[in-house]
């Protein structure tokens, strides 16, 4: 030990002086630092610049929404023009009931979809169309996901509704579960689904036990990016859920919806409404980034 | 099938058969990947299969429970007998026939779930009654991991080392004792050390098990196979096909080969 230490030490003593030859040293000056420096600090403002936008929005929200966060907010029914305190205890209820029932319907046509893709017919003419049209649909026109639901659900049942609402959200959400959904059971190592299959497992087996679990997290924070993405819509529900000024008691009523009250208020000539929509706003965008943030901690790889 | 046996050469024609597998053709769409071997994997015994890269060990071997069938344009010509039934034969189900015949991979490939859940996944996909808790222990400890896991089976298989990870593949292997456990080049993903390991309780397992053994290694072969078969690869007809060359006890084959490539592959003459 002593002597491997001597011999080391024996060793650096020992070092040539530095070659003249070769300078290892680093110049400032010369154009590849110079533009080093120059683009990094570029990216920097740029990256810099892009969240410009989120923190002013944010910073707006809160000054101008913040005072009206209370426990009023939440339980009161939102105030007619000169009315003055009240709150927007229907739209958030609203907004989860609609959200809900697009998850109900989408959710697990959506995971079936992605079996079928992933899993059962990974290849051929069914799932490629199918995936061709599920992308075709991630970019779809939301409002014209709602003219579809008025067409289809609206006009057949009589009436709006929050269920017409969750229908409109759902056609939404479900392009983009299915592909996560798909992307997460590609993901798991074939290896894993080999042991399966190794051990006897039937097809079904492999994806209930082995595919669908390890797939999860990330499966799951899909589903929460679309739930969060639809919560803030308001075009689709213009023409299905509607409006309305009271508490939600059926699926078949229409429903208030934070977005649409956000819409209506902003646009009103009383300042305690506008106010509203502002804390409204603030509102919106918590439960989104709460989302955001749970999908973070759920599809953290679970090793 | 006894008359089968007979005809092999004199080495073992004693003892029984677990496997018999008749092997004249095997093709993936129009290639065709082996022809004629026939292998007799003996009851209690640990064969070897070895040879060169693409001589068609691995496949063989992926026949005998079927694993093969994932394989598009997977074709076999001849038959599996397992205890006096032809996998391949009509009728078969390959689910059932891969929960009698058991495998473990090249790979360490432990599920993304607990050690415990890890090796009572097998139990519960056959839905033992019994108690779950021993049979796992047991399982481990035949695996040689229990030791160092008992305090953390609640913990990921997959925050395990490699070595610890095939063997806590070979204990989900034998949790629901087969009666044929197939190991594709078990060891070729793991150090010297957790190599050693594996080979060592590959040894332990033989008692119980029958072990059909494909190895890139031939010292492996030749420190825990009884029996080892040694494939080659014909390149004359184009073609890239793989077949046995010769099969005997271990210690013929690497000291005494009847064939002049066998002799050769051992020498190291080429891999």
């Amino acid at each position: 030990m002593m002597a491997k230490a001597a011999k080391i030490q024996d060793r650096r003593q020992s070092r040539p002086a530095p070659s003249k030859k070769f300078n290892l040293r680093r110049n400032v000056l010369e154009l590849r630092s110079l533009r080093n420096v120059f683009l990094t600090a570029g990216a920097c403002l740029v990256a810099a610049l892009g969240a410009v936008p989120l923190i002013s929005v944010l910073y707006m929200l809160v000054v101008k929404g913040g005072a009206r966060l209370n426990l009023e907010l939440f339980t009161e029914l939102p105030p007619a023009g000169f009315e003055q305190g009240g709150g927007i205890g229907n739209a958030i209820q609203g907004t989860l009931a609609t959200v809900a029932i697009a998850s109900a319907i989408s959710i697990p046509i959506a995971i079936l979809a992605a079996i079928y893709l992933a899993e059962f017919r990974p290849e051929g003419p069914t799932s490629a169309l199918a995936r061709f049209l599920s992308k075709v649909l991630t970019g779809f026109p939301s409002i014209l996901a709602g003219v579809f639901v008025y067409a289809a659900v609206v006009l057949l049942m009589g009436g709006y509704s929050a269920l017409a609402g969750g229908v409109a959200l759902a056609v939404l959400m479900l392009p983009t579960v299915t592909l996560t959904a798909e992307g997460a059971m590609r993901m798991v190592p074939q290896r894993m689904k080999d042991a399966a299959i190794g051990m006897g497992c039937t097809k079904t087996q492999v994806v209930w036990h082995v595919t669908l679990p390890t797939a999860l997290p990330s499966i799951v924070t899909g589903v929460i990016l679309a739930v969060a993405r639809v919560a803030g819509e308001s075009a689709p529900l213009l023409f299905t859920a509607l409006f309305s000024n009271y508490w939600l008691r059926s699926v078949r009523e229409p429903t208030a919806s934070l977005s649409i009250l956000i819409y209506n208020f902003s646009s009103m000539p009383f300042e305690n409404q506008i106010e509203l929509a502002w804390a409204a706003s603030l509102v919106l965008v918590l439960i989104v980034l709460t989302f955001n943030i749970l999908s973070r901690f759920i599809g953290r790889p679970q090793v | 099938m006894s008359t089968a046996v007979l005809e092999r050469p004199q080495a073992h024609s004693a003892s029984e058969a677990a496997i018999n597998c008749r092997v004249s053709k095997i093709f993936y769409g129009k290639f065709l990947a082996v022809r004629d071997s026939d292998v007799l994997i003996e009851k209690g015994k640990i064969t070897g299969f070895i040879g060169p890269s693409g001589c068609g060990k691995s496949t063989v071997l992926r026949s005998l429970n079927r694993m093969n069938d994932l394989i598009k344009g997977f074709r076999l010509e001849g038959e599996v007998d397992f205890l006096g039934q032809d996998i391949y034969a009509k009728g078969v189900d390959p689910v059932v026939v891969r929960r009698h015949i058991g495998m473990v991979f090249q790979q360490p490939n432990p599920f993304s779930m607990s050690i415990y859940d890890n090796v009572a996944f097998g139990l519960k996909l056959n839905r033992y009654k019994g108690d779950i808790e021993e049979k796992v222990e047991h399982a481990l400890r035949r695996a040689a991991l229990w030791d160092e896991v008992k305090d953390k089976l609640k913990a990921s298989g997959l925050s395990l080392s490699g070595g610890q990870q095939q063997r806590l593949c070979i204990a989900r292997a034998v949790a629901t004792q087969p009666a044929v456990l197939l190991m594709d080049e078990p060891c070729s993903a793991l150090d010297p050390i957790a190599t050693r390991r594996v080979e060592e309780l590959m040894l332990e397992l033989k008692d119980d098990y029958t072990i059909a053994l494909v190895t890139h290694n031939m010292q492996q072969a030749r420190r825990v196979a009884d029996v080892t078969a040694f494939f080659s690869v014909d390149i004359s007809r184009g073609g890239r096909t793989g077949y046995l060359v010769e099969m005997g006890q271990t210690d013929q084959i690497f000291e005494d080969p009847h064939e002049q490539l066998t002799k050769e592959y051992i020498r190291g003459d080429f891999s």
